[in-house]
């Protein structure tokens, strides 16, 4: 133990933590869970209802089949298992934004319950249990004018929501961090949620408790409410921690209660004491049958489930031998592994695709707020570079370059047509969009509208390299007593002598060769 | 006759040969209204203006020309739908529901809407918020409920059918205390969508019409999936058979099962002489009477009284003042609104429910309460589906009792729930059942007979009602007004 060591972290090693988060993720249905209306963000104020989802008299929900199939798929790619009679309950409770009077969510009988999944924390892999996962349908939104009239606006009103129950399997900030990017992972790669936290389309609520370490009790816990940001999860988590375990230390007691984060000043504020808590008088919906699921449809639901993350990132590894790093970037998101995949198909060398993904492909994709789910370069175009550096028409300098002129051009070629990224596209399907319009940039195209080439003549580059060593007397005179770092310069007076237009290996060699 | 007093068969029969037409038709009921429902007090709104314009829109359906009253909680899209409460008091639906949508769509006229108990809750329209409604047959008593209105204008001869719910007897009881027939469905035959709930695994939806004959066309109307209900039965078990195909067919060995629980104490000595009558009148026609068991007859009160309201409690939050319908003046603050718009656009009976409800929900009581209800509801039905192994119908009285005096038990609310004993375990199972006329006390007061069914076999219940009803002229008799 280090003498430096701040007390919160002394305090940590006499207290474990732990953490159990409930996660709402939105569903990308086109329409709302129990009628016909369309779910969107940002439309005008309630123009996204109907008699259904403002709870008008003599209405009666009818369950999208497709927010059922969706909580299936998520439950089979978390390893859960699916039940077979599975049914509603109505959640009772006042609010204005809550037009029956009730949420229509699960209680005794959640559609998906016992699975799990792994999440990575400083290199080592921990798997976390999955309580269950629920349908229900969301609230609407209250909007505080300022001038005291309180507005309700029901669009989000029915939007399906699944929450994800997670066993208290949690220790630390990071952990739940983890958690939470995984579990937003999945849900994208299943196309069963956008995952966009901005949105609101992924909330969770945190349980946190402390005991001391070989305790096998759990502590009181405290529910932490609509954390809705990655980084909040971890900071809210990490601020809980340290409130609860300062309380122990002074000798007072956890209270049972729910708590909010305030993000703007990093703390969290009592919202209601257990006492106050809701009874929410959950009971079965008469108003929808119980869901009895047919195990052929849970068959072809597993069936077309899509090669996951955890999955995919152990084949980069092992059978690509991509680094560790770019196996994890790569597989993050479903519309980059497509795209890195689609390279290797068309011929692509694996590292080198990685390293064009991670460095500067990335670079320019954000650089315009665009992702692989819609890049402008097709991966094929890529490879093509790639190749031409390889067999040494261009060196990686040029090749720089070239690819940016390429991006440039691609861009500006999709910006003229009436092509239009969708977010229901995917990258392969924005792939197949966009390679007829941009067919005629190519890297050898660039290559010779620009006039870059290698110059491969010996001649030419001996030439160059005499030249720089001539004009340079004190540093060849260090080169030769040692000072072996030089080289880099000498090699950058060549490139910047001949334009780039030679090969670095090349020089290099002969710079060796004359000084050795 | 007048035409006002023809039956739904008739005036289709007449309107075929153009002897009359629907226009004549529309302004007869109009002037009966005009005529007597200041006396009798069944509608809650005439629909004179709408009923002239929906006058040809279909001429060639099952209906066309035929003017309806339907009870006021089934939306009707463009009119008034209040529930009978002050909540919903100016409520326009921009949408109708599903079963009227029907009768308009096979040619339908609707006249007007009917009272009731506000929210469906009672058994005497008593607890309408705007007025009671008047039983014909003597003005003093109660028409029963809470379809008391419907009931009340087809026994009066101010629509030629109407629709009714039915949750505990809502079609069947009033039926019995007006003379006239009432159908409560299957659970899942008729869509509730549009009926505005009151306890959604009990509601159904059905006719009150004049003669059984009247009550098989309109529910041939009505029934059928709705994609837009969960709980209405696939079409092939909710939209067949064509009911009036049983009408006139004989009933020659027909098993007519007589629970033994159902003739108890507590029912009323003339009552119970009428229906015994009666049921012989059935073994008369060819039937064989076959003596069954209800066991779990004595709890189906306590069981209804626990989940009706339970439902109710759920179903009623969406009324707190926020988006339409009733809200108070001046509240303080968020919670403040709730509780005054709650307090004041809610009768005492409906809060009495919702009060029940939300206690059998709590958490601690929940086992207790509901979920031991809906255990013993399951023996209920239990018992139906047994007795159902060795008869094809069940008959019994409809009510314990003929039709009492206004204001008698609206201080007694366990005497008034117990007044749906005969009726209430039909829901609980999902049965169809039908009251029927079958004759008069001494006092002049009609009393019913109820016949239950298998699920979906409304058929047989409506073949073995025509054939008594046909056997008989209570039917035929009209209180004087
Ligand atoms: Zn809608």
């Amino acid at each position: 133990m280090s003498a430096q060591a701040k007390p919160q972290d002394k305090a940590n090693q006499k207290y474990e933590t732990v953490i159990g988060l409930e996660v709402h993720a939105q569903m990308r249905t086109e329409t709302k869970i129990f009628c016909g209306c369309r779910v969107e963000f940002g439309a005008a104020p309630n123009t996204l209802t109907c008699p259904v989802s403002t709870g008008m008299p003599g209405v009666l929900p009818v369950l999208h089949r497709k927010a059922l199939e969706f909580s299936i798929r998520t439950g089979l790619a978390m390893d859960c298992k699916i039940a077979p009679f599975s049914r509603f309950a109505r959640k009772n409770y006042f609010y204005p934004d809550l037009p029956k009077g009730y949420q229509i969510s699960q209680y005794e009988l959640p559609i998906c319950e016992h699975g799990h999944i792994d999440i990575e924390v400083e290199g080592a892999t921990k798997r976390i249990g999955i309580t269950r996962i629920h349908m229900e349908d969301d609230a609407g939104k209250n909007i505080h004018d300022p001038s005291g009239v309180s507005l309700v606006d029901l669009n989000r009103t029915g939007t399906p929501l699944m929450e994800i129950v997670s066993e208290p399997d949690m220790r630390t900030p990071e952990e739940a961090g983890a958690y939470m990017r995984k579990i937003r992972t999945i849900v994208r790669y299943l196309g069963v949620s956008d995952g966009n936290m901005e949105q609101g389309s992924l909330r969770c609520d945190a349980n946190i408790s402390i005991r001391p370490v070989g305790q096998v009790e759990f502590g009181t816990k405290v529910e932490l409410k609509n954390i809705n940001s990655f980084r909040f999860v971890e900071r809210a988590i990490a601020y809980e921690i340290k409130r609860q375990t300062s309380v122990i230390e002074r000798g007072g007691e956890i209270v049972q209660e729910t708590r909010l984060y305030d993000t703007d000043r990093n703390i969290t504020v009592s919202m209601r004491a257990k006492e106050e808590a809701h009874d929410y008088r959950y009971f079965p919906d008469p108003d929808l049958v119980p869901m009895v699921v047919d195990p052929k449809w849970i068959e072809e639901i597993r069936a077309g489930l899509p090669e996951l993350p955890d999955v995919k990132r152990k084949r980069y590894l092992n059978d690509l031998e991509i680094s560790e790093d770019a196996a994890a970037f790569i597989s993050e998101e479903r519309a980059t592994a497509e795209w890195f995949e689609a390279a290797v198909d068309k011929g692509g060398e694996p590292k080198s695709v990685a390293n064009w993904m991670m460095g500067e492909l990335t670079r320019r994709l954000n650089d315009d707020k665009l992702s692989f789910a819609n890049c402008p370069v097709i991966p094929i175009k890529l490879v093509e570079l790639i190749n031409d550096i390889d067999s040494g028409k261009i060196n990686a300098r040029q090749g720089k370059t070239v690819f940016n002129s390429l991006y440039d051009r691609c861009k500006s070629m999709i910006e003229e047509s009436p092509v239009k990224p969708s977010p229901a596209d995917g990258s392969l399907a924005f792939i197949g969009k966009v390679e007829p319009v941009t067919s005629r940039a190519t890297s050898s195209v660039i290559r010779e509208e620009l006039g870059i080439k290698q110059s491969t003549d010996t001649g030419t580059i001996e030439k160059a390299v005499q030249e720089v060593l001539d004009k340079n007397p004190d540093e060849v005179e260090r080169f030769r007593g040692g000072d072996q770092k030089l080289m880099g310069f000498f090699v950058g007076q060549v490139m910047k002598a001949t334009r780039g237009e030679v090969d670095a290996k090349t020089v290099n060699e002969m710079i060796k060769k004359k000084l050795g | 006759m007048q035409l006002y007093e023809l039956t739904i068969k008739q005036a289709i029969e007449l309107l075929k040969k153009g002897e009359t037409s629907p226009k004549e038709l529309l302004e007869a009921l109009l002037s009966r209204i005009e005529a007597i429902d200041s006396k009798v007090k069944a509608f809650v709104t005439v629909t004179a203006d709408e009923a002239r314009a929906q006058l040809g829109n279909k001429t060639d359906g099952a209906l066309s020309g035929i003017p309806l009253g339907i009870k006021d909680n089934m939306c009707t899209k463009g009119v008034r739908t209040t529930c009978s409460s002050r909540m919903l008091e100016n409520f326009v639906p921009p949408y109708e529901s599903t079963a009227t949508q029907k009768l308009w769509d096979a040619g339908a006229v609707l006249l007007g809407k009917l009272n009731m108990d506000e929210f469906a809750m009672g058994s005497s329209t008593e607890h309408s918020a705007f007025f009671r409604t008047c039983n014909p047959w003597d003005l003093k008593r109660v028409t029963g409920g809470s379809s008391g209105g419907s009931a009340a204008a087809v026994a009066s001869d101010m629509c030629l059918g109407a629709l009714g719910s039915d949750t505990g007897g809502s079609i069947r009881q009033p039926a019995a205390f007006c003379s006239v027939v009432g159908l409560k469905p299957t659970y899942g035959r008729v869509s509730r969508f549009g009926l505005v709930a009151f306890a959604s695994s009990l509601d159904q939806i059905g006719p009150i019409t004049k003669t059984v004959e009247d009550s098989a066309i309109l529910l041939n109307a009505i029934c059928g999936h709705d994609p837009q209900d969960s709980t209405s039965a696939p079409e092939d078990m909710a939209g067949t058979p064509d009911f009036t195909k049983q009408i006139g067919r004989d009933i020659k060995g027909l098993r007519v099962g007589v629970p033994k629980e159902y003739f108890i104490e507590g029912l009323d000595a003339e009552v119970e002489k009428i229906n015994r009558d009666a049921i012989k009148q059935l073994e008369a026609l060819g039937a064989e009477l076959v003596e069954v068991s209800l066991p779990h007859t004595d709890y189906a009160v306590p069981v209804y009284y626990i989940i009706a309201p339970s439902e109710a409690s759920s179903n009623l939050a969406r009324y707190d003042g926020v988006k339409y319908g009733f809200r108070a003046e001046g509240a303080s603050d968020l919670m403040d609104m709730y509780m005054k718009s709650r307090s004041e656009g809610f009768g005492a009976e409906v809060k009495r429910r919702i009060m029940l409800g939300t206690y059998a929900l709590s958490s601690g009581y929940y086992d207790a309460y509901y979920l031991k209800a809906q255990q013993v509801r399951t023996l209920i039905k239990k018992d139906f589906h047994d007795a159902f192994k060795h008869v094809d119908v069940i008959a019994s009285p409809t009510t314990p009792e003929a039709a009492f005096l206004a204001g008698e038990k609206t201080s007694d609310p366990i005497k008034m729930y117990l007044s749906d004993i005969f009726t209430i375990s039909a829901n609980l199972a999902g049965n169809p059942g039908i009251s029927l006329p079958c004759g008069f006390t001494k006092n002049g007061l009609p009393v019913g007979l109820q016949l239950i069914g298998k699920h979906f076999d409304e058929a047989t219940v409506l073949k073995a009602a025509h054939a008594y009803e046909q056997s008989t002229d209570w039917h035929t008799r009209k209180p004087a007004l």
